[in-house]
């Protein structure tokens, strides 16, 4: 079964810039996967190679095996871009409408309202885009990207334009989406938003991977923290020791009343990955 | 629908729901209800022909104020053209309208054809339409009809079509304004080359008819426009007719059996070249 997204050693040069030198990633088949990076890292043109909108320089590009950007690639994916925008004049129900007869999607007007609804816009599909708050742009995009049951769901900044609500809602959205067995490639700068909901983490920095794992396997262990009844006290000790620990302090007479495991976050993860690259 | 029936449907809806179309609809009737004015006007001052003069005056009359309604509908519909289409590829990428159109399944070739064909139908339909109000206005005013009355308006349209293929394909690699600017300077140079052709055929000046050849040829439009001149008084003759023909701001020359072909080809050729660009640019 070929991945939903595989990118191998692929390169991409705008004049002298190098925007991507030699990038592989997959995206596995119901599989959430979280791009970060800083601005200028190739993020966005990774995205927009997966999706047929730019011509890599080198390497390959494909989506469930197929060249990216051919007929069969496209069919297979929706699309969010991260300059998002809609023409001004249509109503949210035709811009869905629209997308629906670009994509082939016979799911006619069940199918506009149920995104709708899935997005909180089930009370504007009447509305006419230009009338709407960015937000609610943004929200209309994610439907638009869902339209005909993609089996890739290439996201880029889905949640810019979002309050925390909004956010919310795409989170949960994203979990629905694992849940039926699509594919998500997510590109965002929110890294607590990556953390909560995607799979795997690929890190880019200056158009190169340089980390990617589980989110739990980008952080790192930092000791264990213990409130006894002299106060909180930490230990430079892994998870596996806890039981120890517990027993040893309980054998000195101490009163345990908490113990946590800390572990550094994937912003210190992220940081650590990006600066040492830049160094 | 097919992909290319899904964009041209859009596209046409467009075109009834953006407010400034609106604008050239009460513009476009201010010129018609300005042209009846100076119609009724002008023919009301020739007075009666007299029998032995050797130029018809309501030939002339209307032959020259239908001459400049053909040039003035040529214009009007090479803005209509230009601004269908000035903004379509590059522009609308540079504000991301364009992205999640072209990354669905249809793609970019019939992205472009279907932009093209609402665009070309918009343009032509408003020349003809407006062509059609002005015929009929001059033959309502003064009793002057031209002698043929559909061929002119078909080759006004097909300028119409050859104007937003040239500014379709401005748009893959100018921006906005650039392209909007590029493309009325080439209808000016076309009708100027026209011009200049005409003068050259009336003082031999063989520098001058060949300038006029060939921009004929690098851009119809003004060949459509100068045949369609042509047939509004092609059956006239004797002094009328060498007058007539010399038509307002540009000489009236009649098609030649290469033009309707080569109009087709060119607008094809120039699409397709489109195309090919647009296909390689990154988005």
């Amino acid at each position: 079964m070929p991945d939903a997204f595989a990118a191998s050693g692929l390169e991409k040069r705008y004049g002298r810039v190098e925007a991507l030198a030699g990038v592989s990633l997959q995206v596995g088949e119901g599989e959430l996967v979280g791009l970060l990076g800083p601005n200028g890292a190739g993020k966005s043109t990774l995205v927009k190679i997966g999706c047929g909108l730019v011509r890599p320089s080198g390497g390959r590009a494909e989506v469930f095996g197929r060249p990216a950007g051919s007929r069969e690639a496209r069919r297979a994916l929706g699309y969010l871009a991260e300059l998002f925008r809609f023409p001004g004049w249509l109503r949210a129900d035709e811009l869905l409408r629209l997308h629906q007869g670009l994509a082939g999607s016979t799911g006619g007007a069940a199918e506009r309202d149920e995104l709708l609804e899935l997005v909180g816009l089930a009370d504007v599909g009447r509305r006419k885009v230009d009338q709407m708050s960015k937000g609610m742009q943004q929200r209309l995009g994610i439907a638009q990207a869902m339209i005909g049951t993609p089996r890739l769901l290439v996201l880029d900044e889905p949640t810019s334009a979002l309050d925390p609500a909004g956010r919310r809602t795409v989170r949960t959205l994203l979990e629905e989406l694992r849940g039926r067995g699509i594919s998500v490639l997510l590109n965002s700068h929110l890294l607590s938003e990556v953390e909560l909901v995607c799979d795997r983490v690929v890190i880019i920095t200056r158009g190169r991977v340089v980390a990617h794992g589980r989110p739990d396997e980008l952080t790192q262990a930092r000791g264990v923290s213990v409130e006894t009844d002299e106060g909180e006290r930490r230990f430079d000790l892994g998870r596996d020791e806890v039981p120890e620990l517990v027993a040893r302090l309980v054998a000195e007479g101490r009163r345990i009343y908490g113990v946590q495991v800390i572990r550094s976050t994937l912003e210190e993860a992220y940081l650590e990955a990006v600066e040492g690259e830049s160094r | 629908m097919t992909g290319i029936g899904v964009i041209a449907a859009a596209t046409l809806r467009e075109c009834t729901r953006r407010r400034v179309f609106g604008v050239i609809v009460v513009l476009t009737g201010l010129f018609l209800a300005l042209y009846t004015l100076g119609t009724l006007t002008a023919f009301h001052h020739l007075g009666k022909p007299a029998p032995g003069d050797d130029v018809d005056v309501t030939v002339l009359a209307g032959a020259t104020l239908l001459g400049l309604a053909m040039f003035a509908t040529l214009f009007l519909s090479t803005v209509v053209a230009v601004f269908l289409t000035f903004n379509v590829l590059r522009g609308d990428a540079e504000q991301g309208l364009l992205q999640p159109m072209v990354v669905r399944p249809p793609g970019r070739v019939v992205f472009l054809a279907g932009r093209f064909g609402a665009a070309a139908v918009v343009s032509a339909g408003y020349a003809a339409t407006v062509y059609a109000a002005a015929v009929v206005i001059t033959g309502l005013a003064g009793g002057w009809w031209p002698d043929e009355a559909v061929l002119p308006g078909v080759e006004l349209a097909a300028g119409a079509a050859v104007v937003t293929a040239i500014s379709l394909a401005g748009s893959v690699h100018l921006s906005t304004i650039a392209n909007g600017i590029a493309v009325l300077m080439l209808f000016g140079a076309g009708l100027v080359g026209g011009l200049l052709g005409q003068i050259g055929d009336a003082i031999h000046s063989d520098t001058l008819s060949s300038i006029g050849t060939i921009t004929s040829w690098a851009l119809p439009f003004d060949a459509l426009y100068q045949a369609g001149l042509h047939a509004l008084t092609s059956d006239t003759s004797g002094i009328t007719g060498v007058i007539v023909h010399l038509g307002p701001l540009g000489g009236a020359q009649p098609a030649g059996p290469l033009l309707a072909p080569w109009v087709l080809g060119y607008v094809l050729v120039v699409v397709a070249l489109a195309g090919a660009a647009f296909v390689r640019r990154d988005l």
